[in-house]
């Protein structure tokens, strides 16, 4: 099994390492020719989701990446990842690959000083770190399922194989968002093959 | 808590990294910045070469040209004080910029001490021309680090110095036995945990950039190349002949730093490059200022 790190800007290199240490093989996307290969999974990192946004459509990778998620790939956004995944941002008119059936508040915490972290519930994997840098959350779900929440705000959700994430499990010591994703691209990789 | 504090001061640049961070004195500027993929924007009032050209003591910015560069874009701002002036910092912490410069573009304010940044709960950035200014800037709670190269001149020879300079330093702590270390420590004027952790993990505890001179997409990924984790350009493009363009440019050559044939085509037509001077024409080295 492979999974595709987009490594247009920002800390992709934290979510390779997570996914070295769960095992798995990773490479990383900065242009067209690099989606070549056959991955059974694709991750959104954190970073700046105008720079992320702007830089995949003009290197051509915006519309195959897109069919590739509306196809069903598997895809773990975290941050500016789960902006680039929202069918709508509410302080913002540009939306990116928008397959994801949520509304999104961009820097909804204020600035870096609102920058938090925190434990709290994730369904289906207990009590797990949350570290918020300039966060995202959900102002509402339009389909998608929310699965956690954190100070009355919704912080991850999943939509089939998609699942998005405000903070950053790549920034904490638990793996386990990670094996929870690789066993999303696992089903996938065996109805697919 | 406060050591959290730290660890999402470091985080929030593990978040820049693979980036541009371009210097803006108007909100029109930081507009075009954010719209051409910078990850973060410098509100200054005056950009280096400008700095030079005009001689002079120069201050920390107007906080009301910097909140209107906070509100014209949704990417972070970082704003610079003087060295060693730390009410200027608390007054860019009061306006809640998401990020500090330490910085010898302007005059130092003290010739001996840096501000003591771990009073802070907004991050610092300093820059450092060798691994010891780096760690002693890390020491004092410095949350990110970049080589100061000479800024306001568009002459990269610098920023490579001090970033070759860094690595090769680096490259030295990782090969020594773990005996050796105490006298790097003495020798670096840092404390031993620094030493100790660069020794195993060949790197620094926090993310580090190149600045000081980057005019075009090629000084971007020669940069990138020789180990930075992304790019300040500071008079760069704005004194150049069609920012925007330049700017774009920039940004995909430090996401595809090794890729010469995209750089190749992303550096035509960029119209005028900064003018710059040369190290040996100057008479002034910000490098020089706070060690």
């Amino acid at each position: 099994m492979r999974i595709a790190v987009l490594a247009l800007q920002g800390d992709f290199i934290e979510h390779e390492q997570k996914l070295s240490e769960c095992g798995v093989d990773t490479f990383e996307i900065r242009q067209l020719a690099d989606i070549e290969r056959d991955f059974d999974g694709l991750i959104l990192p954190g970073g700046e989701s105008t720079t992320i946004g702007k830089l995949l459509r003009e290197l051509g990778l915006y519309a195959p990446l897109k069919q590739k998620i509306e196809n069903g790939l598997p895809v773990l956004a975290t941050c500016a990842g789960m902006i680039l995944l929202a069918e709508k941002i509410a302080n913002d008119d540009k939306t990116h690959f928008g397959t994801m059936a949520i509304t999104v508040k961009r820097n909804a915490y204020g600035r870096q000083l609102g920058s938090f972290r925190t434990l709290s519930e994730m369904k289906g994997l207990g009590v797990i770190p949350m570290t918020f840098i300039r966060a995202p959350y959900i102002e509402q779900t339009n389909g998608a399922e929310i699965l956690a929440t954190v100070q009355g705000k919704s912080v991850a959700a999943r939509q089939g194989n998609q699942l998005a994430l405000a903070f950053h499990p790549e920034l904490d010591d638990s793996n386990d968002i990670f094996n929870y994703f690789i066993d999303i691209c696992k089903a996938y990789k065996s109805t697919t093959k | 808590m406060e050591n959290d504090r730290y660890m999402l001061n470091k985080q929030l640049a593990q978040m820049l990294k693979g980036g541009v961070i371009m210097d803006v004195t108007t909100p029109e500027q930081a507009k075009i910045a954010e719209e051409a993929g910078a990850c973060a924007v410098m509100a200054l009032e005056r950009i280096p070469a400008d700095i030079r050209a005009a001689g002079g003591v120069s201050r920390m910015s107007d906080p009301k040209m910097i909140k209107g560069i906070m509100n014209a874009v949704s990417i972070p701002v970082m704003a610079k004080c003087r060295i060693g002036h730390f009410v200027e910092a608390q007054i860019l912490q009061a306006i809640e910029i998401d990020y500090i410069d330490e910085s010898e573009v302007l005059s130092p304010a003290d010739d001996k001490y840096h501000i003591d940044k771990r009073k802070f709960d907004v991050p610092f950035v300093c820059g450092a021309k060798d691994l010891g200014e780096a760690l002693r800037r890390i020491n004092e709670g410095a949350s990110m680090i970049r080589t100061k190269g000479e800024p306001g001149t568009g002459d990269i020879i610098q920023a490579v110095r001090h970033m070759r300079m860094m690595n090769a330093e680096i490259r030295r702590l990782t090969s020594m036995s773990e005996d050796e270390l105490y006298n790097a420590s003495k020798e670096l004027q840092v404390p031993f945990d620094l030493v100790e952790y660069v020794h195993k993990n060949g790197k620094l505890p926090v993310v580090n950039f190149a600045a000081g001179g980057i005019a075009t997409p090629a000084d971007a990924a020669l940069m990138m190349q020789l180990g930075a984790e992304g790019v300040f350009v500071g008079s760069g493009i704005f004194k150049s002949g069609n920012p925007k363009k330049r700017a774009e440019a920039i940004v995909k050559a430090v996401t595809n730093f090794n890729d010469a044939k995209l750089i190749a085509e992303l550096s035509e037509d960029l119209g005028e490059a900064m003018v710059g001077i040369n190290e040996n024409e100057i008479s002034l080295l910000m490098a020089e200022r706070g060690k």
